[in-house]
């Protein structure tokens, strides 16, 4: 080995870096995908049955269509804020999923001397990383509604930035109460302490003891990612497509992928925190990812089955749901697990 | 300590760096026509009416304003969630002092109207 090269811990870490990102961009061009899919067999209908087999390889044909569109920017537009709105989008949301562990270890067959964990990174505070995170992805949305200089874009993004504001609130005091059974920060000593069963066949998922959290978890992790029933930024037939109605070309494809990759990201945390992330019986430790996989895609055919069933709310309905409803119980739902956990032991 | 944070920001910059190559190299390769009329911000398709630097309504401040002060207390009660085994009983309780004088401003907030969407 050449003496310029990094150390092969250093080296193998890239790559895991490399591999995650791939992952990341491949899982939202086939949510892409199986979105259309699934709303298409929903509606009785095909969907798109041209481009590879079943259609599969339609996300990329958009992708290379898109790629020679013209790209446009109106002259009224902030010309900075319009050209970094969807790099700050695109990075938020690809940025929360470094603390995620989706595996156990590996020392690739052999080849390291020091197994290295499956996760970008494990930090001891990566709870508070994602909800840091995930509130810099407001910032791209904002920026792109308002710098637009469109009457729709800026709409979208107030919304936008209000709903989620509203939601995140939820968000944060539902994880806080998995925190304190957990006893740490650190999604993997997270994961790890769901491992094992209740009476040999109840895995001890966090689902279990805090399925009210579970739930306030769910709902505003849609309304975080913007989907229906939450999609107001969105809301095509009021505010055409809101924050991004000004975007063509790539950069409106940056949205859209970090659209999808924030419903990725959700889903592992949801996965991690509430379903004990890569845990599950049969499978040997070095396929434990698999696990991690089925859980992290059942949980986005519910976004999706969701998002193709119910309806849209109504904005004022929204905001009273987040404000009056859902904190209130969040906070409840975590005295309710500081007392029981005291109480019991 | 710091160093496992050097994986996030080097998943940052490969994500945007990323993001703003796709751009740039799309804008390389597509054709560029603009004229006045592609220039115009979208609306509907009829000539735009004004500009979009106008004013909005103010409940998107008063939410941002709620969000600041339920957020502080959010960050508040993730270290306390994790270190409750050691507060035991005198946590729990100075919790819930502590949210008691929240509650007060939340449905003192609520009574103004501040989380009412409809005027």
């Amino acid at each position: 080995m050449p003496a310029w090269l990094p150390p092969p811990a250093v080296l193998a870490h890239l790559g895991l870096i490399l591999v995650v990102f791939n992952m990341l961009v491949l899982s939202a061009a086939f949510m892409v995908w199986m979105e259309r899919k699934v709303c298409a067999y929903i509606q009785d209908r095909n969907g798109p049955n041209r481009v590879g087999f079943e259609g599969v390889l339609q996300p990329f044909a958009d992708v290379i269509k898109l790629l020679f569109k013209e790209e446009l920017r109106p002259k009224a537009a902030d010309a900075l804020l319009f050209a970094i709105a969807p790099v700050i989008s695109a990075a938020a949301a690809f940025a929360a999923f470094a603390v995620i562990p989706f595996g156990t270890s590996t020392t690739l067959w052999g080849l390291l001397d020091q197994p290295i964990p499956l996760q970008v990174t494990d930090v001891n505070v990566a709870v508070l990383v994602i909800f840091a995170i995930t509130s810099m992805g407001i910032y791209g949305i904002v920026l792109a509604g308002w710098s637009s200089n469109s009457k729709y874009s800026l709409l979208g993004g107030l919304r936008s930035s209000a709903q989620m504001i509203s939601y995140e609130l939820s968000y944060g005091l539902a994880l806080a109460a998995v925190i304190m059974l957990a006893g740490s920060l650190s999604l993997r000593e997270i994961v790890l302490n769901q491992a094992g069963t209740w009476w040999g066949f109840i895995p001890r998922w966090y689902v279990f003891l805090q399925p009210i959290g579970f739930l306030i978890f769910m709902t505003a992790g849609v309304a975080e990612t913007n989907r229906a029933p939450f999609d107001f930024p969105e809301a095509e037939q009021e505010l055409v497509a809101g924050y991004h109605t000004e975007y063509s070309s790539m950069s409106f494809a940056m949205f859209f992928l970090a659209e999808y990759v924030n419903m990725v990201t959700v889903s592992a945390v949801a996965t991690s925190l509430f379903l004990g992330g890569w845990l599950g019986p049969f499978l040997p430790d070095w396929l434990a990812w698999v696990w991690f996989l089925v859980k992290v895609f059942l949980i986005l055919f519910f976004y999706v089955w969701m998002r193709w069933t119910l309806p849209r709310y109504r904005y004022d309905q929204l905001m009273e749901f987040g404000w009056k409803y859902l904190l209130p119980v969040a906070v409840l739902n975590l005295l309710a697990t500081a007392a029981l956990i005291l109480w019991i032991g | 300590m710091l160093t496992s944070y050097v994986p996030i920001f080097i998943f940052i910059v490969i994500a945007a760096a990323f993001a703003a190559f796709t751009i740039v190299f799309a804008r390389l390769v597509s054709a560029q026509k603009p004229n006045a009329i592609k220039l115009e911000p979208y609306e509907c398709g009829i000539e735009a009416a004004g500009d979009a630097r106008d004013r909005y309504s103010i409940r998107y401040y008063l939410i941002a304003m709620l969000f600041v002060i339920f957020d502080v207390e959010t960050v508040f009660m993730f270290p306390w969630a994790v270190s409750l085994g050691k507060l035991a009983v005198f946590g729990l309780i100075e919790m819930l002092l502590f949210l008691f004088i929240l509650v007060v401003g939340y449905f003192y907030a609520w009574r103004k109207g501040a989380l009412e969407w409809q005027l």
